[in-house]
C-alpha cells in the first residue's frame, strides 16, 4: 500500500533522511519510533508533501502511484491523511467550514458529488461524538484556543470525517492524558483498522501502542531504519531506551 | 464616431482581454455628452436630466470652484495624470420610453445582472418572481436608473428611494436641504468635480420612527468607454429611523483608465441608525497595471442627532487606484460611528483607504477595524484619523489595523493620525502586520484544498471580523470575491 524505497531528503540543504526503506501493506499498522532528531517528523512531512522538504533520492509510492509527484492536496484526495504533531490554527474559519470545504474538494477530485451542508453536519457530529468531543466545538475557529489535547482529538475527528485510506500520525499521543489517549487509540482502531487501510504511527513513546497494536515496529535513527521487529520491539525500547536497543 | 462603432470597439476590447472574469461589455445604446469638461458639459448634463434651475446653478458653482482646486497629493498613491478633457461626462442608455414595470426592462440589462452574479433572490426580484426576497434594487445602470422595484411597499412605509435625478424633481425641498450638507462642494477636488457633473445616484429618505422594511441595494455599472462615473448618493435618516443600504459593483473590461469619483452623504438625525455596506469590484487593471478604474470616493456621514449611529462596512477588491475614507462626524451626544474594512490589492493595484472619526459630541464612540491584504506588486495603505475636539467629553475609540502580506513584492502601510484635545478620551490603537503562514497553507492543503482555495480560506478567516458585519447575501459574494481577486497571487 505504502512503499518507501531508499528515501533521502533534505531540509534547508541539511540531509535528514538518509535512505529510508519501508513497506506498509494494506491492513497493517506500523509504528515508527526513534529518538528526537532521528527524522520521524521529516518522514511524515515528506510523505504529505510539505514544501521545503526536498527529496534528493529514492521513491515513495501509494497504491502504486508515485506519491512524490503529487501536490499535497492531491495526496489527500488519493486518500493520504497526515495527523499533525502541532495542529495549526486558522483564525476566523470554523472547523465545520474548513472540513466541509476540504472534504468536498477531495470528493470533487475523485469525481464524487459534494456533500450537502446537512449531510456534512450529520457526519461531523457523528465523528465528534465517537471521539468524545463536543460537536459545538466544531463551530469554533480551527484549533484556535484549543488545548494541546483538544487539538489532537480534533485531528482524529478530522481523520474520521475524511475517512482516509492511509494515515500518517505524527506523535498523535503527545500532550494527551490517559483518558484522551484511550479514546484517541480507540478512534484510530475504529477508523483505520480495516483490510484495505494502513497506518504509519510515529511516536516517541510506547504508551499509545498499548491501545493501538502495531503489526510492525521500526526504529528510525539518523535518518535510517535501524531495526524492525514485532510489537515486542516497542516494549524493549521502552525498557532499555533507544541507545541500548540500538546496540 | 458613431455610437455603433463605439459599441463595437468596446466589444472588441472586451473580447481581446478575456481573463477578467466579469469583463464584458453590454450592447445598450449610449447617449454621450460631448467629450471634455466645460460649463457647456455641465449645462448639457443638467438639461438631459430635466433639472430645475437651482440645480444647474448648484452644479455651475461647483464647476467654477473646481477649476481653482488642485488634485490631492498626500496619499501614498502613484496617480497618472488625468486628462479631464479626454473623457465623456455623461452616458445614458437610450430609453425607448418610460418604463412602467420591470417586465419592460431591456432584456440585455437583465442579462448583464445575471452575468454580474447578482444573488438569485435579487435576480428573482428583477425577474419579477412572486414571493421573491424583499430586497429593493435601484438599478443604476450606466448612470441612469432604469428600474426601481418595491417602490410601492417602500412608499407605504413613507420611505423615499429614488434615483437622485427623480428626487431632484419630485422632492426638491429635501434634496435642497441636505445635498452638500455633509460633503460641501469644495470639500476636496474629486467631491467638487462630482458636484458639478454627477450623472445619477440614489436618494433615500427614511421618515421619523420608520424601520425601513427591506434592505436597499444598488448596483453600479460603468458601461461606456471613457465615461467617468460620478455617482451621487444621499441618505437621510430622520429621528429614530433605521435603514441598511447595500452598494455593490463590478465593472466591465477596459483598456483605458476610467475615473470614478462618487460622493455619498449620510445624514442621521436623533436615534437614527444607518448601515452602509459596500462591495467594490471595479476592474483593477491587468497584471501589468494597464487599465483599471481610478476610484476616488468621498463618503461621509453626519451623526447629527443624539444617539445616532452610522456604520460603514466595505470590501474593496477592485480598482487600479482606490482613494476612499468613509467617515463619521460624531456631533450628536452619544452618537456612534463604525468602520469595518477589508481592502485587498493584487498585481499593481494601489489602495489608500481608511476612515475619519471626528468626535465633536460628548460620550461619542467609534470603532475602526481595518484588514488590509496585499499581494503581487501592490501597495495597500490604511490611513485613518481619530480626532477628539475639546468639548467632547468621555470619548471612546477602538482601532484595530491588521495587514496580511502575500509574497514579498507587495507593501502594507498603516498611517494612523490621532488628535485628542480632551483628556477624558479613551483611545486604543492596535496594529499587526503578518505574512500568510506557510504552516497554515500546508495544513489546509494537506486536508485536500488546492493552493488557491487554501489561500482564499486563510484570507477569508483573516477578514472574518469585517465580513460578518455584512448582510448575509453580501457576505457570501464578498467571500468569493476575495478568493477570485487573489487567484494566481501565490505560486
Amino acid at each position: 500500500m505504502l512503499r518507501i524505497e531508499n528515501l533521502h531528503a533534505t531540509v534547508a540543504d541539511k540531509p535528514i533522511l538518509n535512505g529510508v526503506s519501508l513497506d506498509v501493506p494494506a491492513g497493517e499498522v506500523h509504528a515508527i519510533m526513534g529518538p528526537n532528531g532521528s527524522g520521524k517528523s521529516t518522514l511524515a512531512y515528506v510523505l504529505a508533501g510539505r514544501p521545503g522538504y526536498e527529496v534528493s533520492e529514492g521513491s515513495a509510492s501509494f497504491d502504486g502511484r508515485d506519491l512524490l509527484d503529487m501536490e499535497p492536496h492531491e495526496r489527500a484526495a488519493a486518500g493520504l491523511f497526515l495527523g499533525f504533531q502541532y495542529p495549526v490554527e486558522i483564525p476566523g474559519i470554523s472547523y465545520l467550514q474548513f472540513l466541509r470545504e476540504s472534504l468536498n474538494s477531495q470528493r470533487r477530485s475523485r469525481g464524487e458529488p459534494d456533500l450537502s451542508g446537512a449531510e456534512f453536519i450529520k457526519l461531523a457530529r457523528e465523528q465528534a461524538g465517537l471521539l468524545g468531543m463536543d460537536a459545538e466545538m466544531l463551530k469554533r475557529p480551527v484549533n484556535v484556543g484549543f488545548s494541546g489535547g483538544e487539538k489532537k482529538r480534533a485531528e482524529m475527528v478530522q481523520m474520521g470525517i475524511m475517512n482516509p485510506k492511509f494515515a500518517v500520525l505524527d506523535e498523535t499521543d503527545s500532550g494527551l492524558d490517559i483518558d484522551a489517549l484511550k479514546s484517541v487509540g480507540a478512534g484510530i482502531n475504529r477508523i483505520m483498522r480495516a483490510p484495505d487501510k494502513g497506518v504509519l504511527l510515529i511516536t516517541h513513546y510506547q504508551r499509545l501502542l498499548d491501545y493501538v497494536q502495531p503489526d510492525r515496529v521500526h526504529v528510525l535513527r539518523a535518518g535510517r531504519i535501524e531495526r524492525s521487529g514485532g510489537p515486542e520491539l516497542a516494549h524493549e525500547l521502552e525498557r532499555e531506551g533507544y541507545a541500548e536497543a540500538a546496540a | 464616431m458613431t455610437e455603433d462603432i463605439r459599441n463595437r470597439e468596446a466589444h472588441e476590447a472586451a473580447e481581446k482581454l478575456a481573463d477578467y472574469e466579469w469583463g464584458f461589455v453590454s450592447d445598450i445604446e449610449q447617449e454621450f455628452a460631448p467629450k471634455g469638461l466645460s460649463e457647456d458639459t455641465v449645462r448639457f448634463i443638467s438639461a438631459k436630466k430635466n433639472e430645475p434651475e437651482w440645480m444647474l446653478e448648484w452644479r455651475l458653482k461647483a464647476y467654477r470652484a473646481w477649476l481653482e482646486m488642485e488634485e490631492v497629493s498626500w496619499a501614498k498613491l502613484d496617480i497618472p495624470e488625468i486628462d479631464y478633457q479626454d473623457a465623456y461626462y455623461y452616458a445614458a442608455p437610450k430609453a425607448k420610453e418610460k418604463l412602467a414595470s420591470l417586465d419592460e426592462v431591456d432584456p440585455e440589462i437583465l442579462r448583464v445582472y445575471e452575468k454580474l452574479g447578482i444573488p438569485i433572490e435579487e435576480q428573482k426580484v428583477l425577474a419579477g418572481v412572486e414571493g421573491a426576497a424583499r430586497v429593493a434594487v435601484d438599478a443604476v445602470f450606466d448612470s441612469v436608473s432604469v428600474a426601481t422595484t418595491f417602490r410601492k411597499e417602500l412608499a407605504a412605509a413613507g420611505v423615499i428611494f429614488l434615483s437622485i435625478s427623480e428626487a431632484i424633481r419630485e422632492h426638491p425641498e429635501l434634496v435642497k436641504k441636505y445635498l452638500g450638507s455633509v460633503v460641501p462642494q469644495r470639500d476636496n477636488y474629486f467631491a467638487c468635480l462630482n458636484s458639478a457633473v454627477f450623472s445619477d445616484g440614489t436618494f433615500v429618505y427614511i421618515p421619523e420612527g420608520v424601520r425601513c422594511p427591506m434592505e436597499l441595494s444598488t448596483y453600479f455599472r460603468i458601461n461606456a468607454e471613457n465615461t467617468g462615473q460620478f455617482e451621487r448618493t444621499l441618505i437621510v435618516a430622520d429621528k429614530g429611523s433605521y435603514v441598511s443600504y447595500l452598494e455593490g459593483c463590478t465593472a466591465p473590461m477596459r483598456d483605458e483608465n476610467q475615473l470614478h469619483a462618487a460622493v455619498v452623504e449620510i445624514f442621521a438625525h436623533e436615534d437614527a441608525e444607518v448601515k452602509y455596506s459596500t462591495v467594490q469590484n471595479w476592474y483593477p487593471g491587468d497584471a501589468e497595471g494597464k487599465g483599471g478604474i481610478f476610484n476616488f470616493v468621498t463618503k461621509r456621514a453626519l451623526c447629527s442627532g443624539d444617539r445616532s449611529k452610522v456604520s460603514w462596512t466595505q470590501v474593496e477588491t477592485g480598482s487600479a487606484i482606490t482613494w476612499k475614507y468613509p467617515s463619521c462626524i460624531l456631533k450628536g451626544e452619544g452618537s456612534v460611528g463604525e468602520f469595518y474594512s477589508v481592502a485587498l490589492t493584487n498585481n499593481r493595484q494601489q489602495a489608500d483607504t481608511g476612515t475619519k472619526m471626528i468626535h465633536i459630541g460628548a460620550n461619542t464612540r467609534s470603532t475602526i477595524v481595518s484588514k488590509g491584504i496585499s499581494a503581487g506588486k501592490s501597495n495597500n495603505t490604511y490611513r485613518g484619523l481619530v480626532r477628539v475636539l475639546p468639548r467632547a467629553e468621555n470619548v471612546r475609540n477602538f482601532t484595530q489595523c491588521d495587514s496580511l502580506l502575500l509574497g514579498s513584492d507587495c507593501g502594507a502601510h498603516t498611517v494612523p493620525y490621532i488628535e485628542v484635545k480632551n483628556p477624558s478620551a479613551t483611545i486604543e490603537h492596535e496594529a499587526t502586520t503578518s505574512k500568510i503562514s506557510e504552516d497554515q497553507l500546508f495544513y489546509a492543503m494537506s486536508r485536500g484544498l488546492d493552493q488557491e482555495a487554501a489561500v482564499a480560506l486563510i484570507v477569508n478567516g483573516f477578514a472574518r471580523e469585517v465580513l460578518k458585519q455584512l448582510p448575509m447575501e453580501f457576505a457570501v459574494e464578498a467571500q468569493k470575491l476575495l478568493g477570485i481577486s487573489l487567484e494566481g497571487s501565490v505560486g
